[in-house]
């Protein structure tokens, strides 16, 4: 029922277009809010849906993740919440995949995060704070549970670790456009170009590029040379905007991800 | 010496790199700049020349003989509090600040809890001449007005943090922010030997001298070593620095003290050892105050400098090996312990250090009066004199214009010790 995003991004690239990555923190507004939010955000074009675990230190994220990830925390969010918003969405047929700060799924117990993540259609899991070099025991959880493992690369990288990160990956490979914190920004990095031909040299994943993307453009803009379009503060920062008026806050989802939905496909 | 950390970070199953893949490539270079100036006489002389004409080291090894009469024990005081900048942290400081130009890096950042660190940071700064952003929890800086102010004045900006919990472990997740974002031409200078690797390696080089100089006091003084060495556990920088030089001495027993809180019952603590759960916390694989989903739950101490809901890897580890000891001191006997050490030896200690106060007077009366225990007293209490005005009553003059209350007429809970 789950199975690697893998295909997803290829079949897009079939179709001569990226792929359309969407994020949003489970539990934000509240767990069945951000249920409709997700699938609101398959209904409207995004190929790959990200849920995001709440965490209470998250050092790679900026103010608007970050308040997201505290309404839901002091909402009453739990790791259970998480992997039941992932069942839901994943019932729409739609490629799910957690983002999660390590320690919740350590405290959770790997093995039986993975083997739950499995059994609720998850497909992976995009892990931000844990590289490679620690991560024995996701891998052999996640290779024994058929799950994606998601690891980053970043403008930073040596060519070194670039090989080592994309060949311990399956799914695809995120690689972070810029060196700093999620969040929207006026234009497309620089950086990320260069590295993602750089990442082409080591692998033949699907890179996803993410960090900074918030607008139909900057999606076609990206689309050009990434497998995936990867998009968080932008459809956070719609839901914080329209506040308690729910209806015009999935509206304004809807409207997001049909402009970068046509954004990936401007690209080529 | 100690063989640990291995190559990758990690004491036994503790510490690591748990950071962003973005921050490798700055790990491993501040690693190899590390381990290339410790291997440069240059810097470490340098250094050296810095510690001993600017702040003040090698700090006396004090005998403490009225405090030893009421312990029960012979107890001799490290006296770090008489440090520039008032405690163990200056030689840090130093060793990150001088390390960062070394690499040719301009602006330094750092976090700060009550403000120590960051005035020490602000300090090496100044003297260094490197930019320096301070990030505080906004909580602290209402809190700790006057070290915000001593930062300013050393020329320091600091940054109010109002995520999370708006403490020091925010400030903390907002410098990493910070370093991911300006990491070409910025150096973070943490404040304790936790974190990724290199910094609770290198943080313990740089702070080690605490032990290797009570090392050769006791020599000095008594012919032998001692017998047991205490330091108090927040971070656990001070205490590393004392227990590193004595790990391979097994007649040295080391006990670390953590912050008990309101008692370790009641939720209210920062004793993460003995709370001992294992997690991931920045940066490192440690214990870590936590709930059920592996969420980070707010410590409590008296202490600022000791509110931590982490601790430093390598206490994890001496802890798990049982090579040290552990245990926590409320802060109620932590308060009559820094009346007590005023009152006796008339030594004001930060209350932090007071909680290893509190500590050896209870090791006196187990090892007995033959024993001699080292304290390290790593830092003043000038900056602690809010609390204790608030705790003791102190200050309050009477209506017939008298001298106000002490702390033996004041403290009414506690041990008792503080009665003379």
């Amino acid at each position: 029922m789950s199975g690697s995003t893998r295909p997803v991004f290829e079949a897009a690239r079939a179709e001569g277009r990226a792929a359309l990555v969407g994020y949003l923190p489970a539990g934000f507004p509240d767990v069945p809010g951000s249920v409709d939010a997700m699938r609101t955000m398959v209904e409207n074009g995004c190929d790959v849906i990200e849920v995001g675990l709440p965490y209470s230190d998250p050092v790679m994220d900026g103010p608007t993740i970050q308040r997201a990830a505290q309404t839901a925390l002091e909402g009453g969010v739990r790791t259970a919440d998480v992997l039941r918003t992932v069942e839901a969405v994943a019932a729409t047929g739609a490629k799910v995949v957690v983002m999660t700060y390590w320690n919740p799924v350590e405290r959770y117990g790997v093995e039986r995060f993975a083997a739950d993540l499995a059994s609720a259609g998850g497909s992976g899991l995009i892990t931000p704070d844990l590289v490679p070099d620690e991560a024995s025991e996701w891998v052999a959880a996640a290779d024994k549970h058929d799950l994606d493992k998601i690891f980053l690369v970043a403008p930073s990288s040596t060519d070194e670790r670039l090989a080592m990160t994309t060949a311990a990956c399956r799914g695809f490979v995120y690689a972070t456009a810029v060196m700093g914190v999620t969040g929207a920004r006026e234009s497309t990095s620089s950086l990320a170009e260069p590295l993602v031909a750089r990442v082409r040299e080591v692998t033949d994943l699907p890179i996803g590029v993410g960090l900074g993307v918030s607008t139909g453009d900057q999606a076609a803009d990206v689309g050009r040379y990434a497998d995936g379009v990867i998009v968080g503060s932008a459809f956070v920062r719609r839901l914080l905007d329209a506040g308690d008026d729910r209806r015009t806050g999935l509206e304004s989802l809807a409207a997001l991800t049909r402009e970068l939905a046509d954004g990936v496909r401007r690209a080529r | 010496m100690s063989a640990l950390p291995d190559e990758s970070g990690h004491f036994g199953r503790f510490g690591g790199r748990m950071m962003p893949e973005a921050l490798m490539a700055a790990l491993d270079e501040l690693t190899a700049a590390w381990q290339d100036a410790m291997a440069d006489p240059g810097f470490t002389g340098e250094l050296e020349r810095m510690l001993r004409e600017y702040a003040g080291t090698p700090s006396l090894l004090y005998d403490a003989t009225k405090l030893s009469e009421v312990a029960g024990a012979r107890i001799l005081l490290k006296r770090e509090d008489l440090n520039h900048t008032g405690a163990h942290k200056i030689r840090n400081v130093l060793g990150q600040a001088l390390l960062t130009k070394r690499m040719g890096k301009t602006r330094v950042i750092a976090e700060t809890g009550a403000g120590q660190h960051g005035v020490a940071t602000a300090t090496a700064c100044a003297y260094l001449g490197l930019d320096c952003v301070v990030y505080m929890g906004e909580v602290d800086t209402e809190r700790q007005a006057l070290n915000v102010a001593r930062m300013h004045l050393l020329g320091a900006e600091v940054v109010a943090v109002k995520s999370g919990s708006r403490t020091l472990k925010d400030a903390i997740n907002e410098a990493i922010r910070d370093w991911v974002t300006n990491v070409d031409h910025t150096a973070y200078v943490f404040g304790t030997a936790a974190g990724p690797h290199p910094f609770p390696a290198m943080v313990r080089d740089f702070v080690r001298g605490i032990g290797d100089e009570t090392r050769e006091q006791s020599m000095e003084l008594l012919g032998r070593l001692p017998d047991a060495v205490v330091a108090c556990v927040g971070g656990g920088s001070n205490a590393i620095g004392m227990f590193e030089t004595f790990i391979d001495e097994p007649s040295v027993r080391l006990y670390g003290f953590e912050a008990g809180g309101e008692g370790v019952d009641t939720l209210r603590h920062a004793a993460t050892i003995w709370q001992h759960d294992t997690g991931v916390l920045h940066g490192a694989r440690t214990y870590v105050l936590q709930d059920e989903d592996g969420q980070t739950v707010e410590s409590h101490s008296i202490s600022a400098g000791l509110d931590y809901p982490g601790v430093g890897p390598e206490h994890a580890w001496l802890a798990e090996t049982g090579r040290a000891e552990y245990r926590p001191i409320t802060d109620a006997r932590a308060m009559d312990a820094m009346a007590l050490l005023s009152r006796t030896e008339g030594i004001i200690p930060a209350i932090e250090s007071a909680h290893a106060v509190a500590g050896a007077m209870d090791l006196a009366e187990e090892l007995g009066p033959d024993a001699v225990i080292v304290v390290n007293l790593s830092g003043r209490g000038d900056k602690d004199m809010g609390t204790a005005i608030e705790w003791f009553g102190l200050g309050a003059t009477r209506p017939d214009g008298t001298a106000g209350a002490g702390p033996d007429e004041a403290a009414g809970e506690g041990s008792g010790e503080v009665q003379l």
